[in-house]
């Protein structure tokens, strides 16, 4: 017998609810998911790995580099569903390897809008921690950009697994 | 008959000239559909399947 070195797969899931904090945290009021919402980004935006927050406010604001048009409401749509993540799901894969992940229940959905300029991306962010100017980002998702007129706008998540849910934290 | 929210209004589909196209790859699967009126387009409509995640690898330090 003999110990390995690993980081621990469930540390990467409670990341994931909350329970470890390693620095100057948020005091959380519940203990339920926080509210997330899903933003569209301009093709002609520069949105990456440091864009940190949806800056813009919700309702009321959008964002530099986010879509807007008939039917848009500043800062997308909150993500919907009971609950809107999947409960996240922490598995080992090996004594050394794990991985930690969730997607959201339901599709997201903009309904009856008129977008003319186009868009290639998603801003995933967090309304509960956050107010207006800096909601933090969770992550930036790209597709085939698009316009749409007098229409529906649908995003269908990948299934969750742990190789294609939407947000994974890993260990190999 | 089917009616297409259209910029005009709600409009009977047959009046339109529909067109519909794909796109398939490692991100995504996507279908869109258009209908169009005497050249101008009126809707579009688009259906994105994502297939990636994006992914956060960690890793454990060693002491040596």
């Amino acid at each position: 017998m003999a110990n390995t070195q690993a980081m621990s797969t469930s540390f990467m899931g409670k990341l994931m609810t909350g329970t470890h904090n390693f620095g100057t945290g948020v005091a959380r009021a519940t203990t339920a998911a926080d509210t997330f919402y899903a933003a569209l980004l301009l093709a002609s935006g520069t949105f990456n790995a440091s864009s940190s927050n949806y800056t813009g406010t919700i309702g009321s604001v959008t964002m530099s580099g986010e879509v807007s048009g008939t039917g848009y409401t500043a800062g997308g749509v909150a993500i919907t569903g009971s609950p809107a993540f999947v409960a996240p799901t922490a598995t080992n894969s090996s004594v050394t390897a794990g991985v930690a992940f969730t997607t959201p229940s339901n599709s997201i959905t903009y309904t009856s809008v008129t977008l003319a300029t186009a868009f290639d991306a998603v801003m995933i962010y967090n309304s509960t921690q956050g107010s207006a100017g800096a909601y933090p980002a969770v992550s930036i998702h790209t597709f085939g950009s698009q316009t749409i007129t007098a229409g529906t706008f649908t995003l269908t998540m990948p299934s969750n697994t742990t190789t294609t849910a939407l947000i994974r934290l890993a260990t190999t | 008959m089917a009616l297409v929210t259209t910029t005009k209004g709600e409009m009977d589909e047959s009046l339109l000239e529909k067109k519909e196209g794909s796109v398939d790859n490692d991100n995504e699967s996507t279908t869109w559909v258009e209908y169009w009126l005497d050249g101008e387009l009126v809707h579009r409509s688009a259906h994105v399947q994502l297939k990636q995640s994006v992914m956060l690898s960690a890793e454990a330090a060693s002491f040596n």
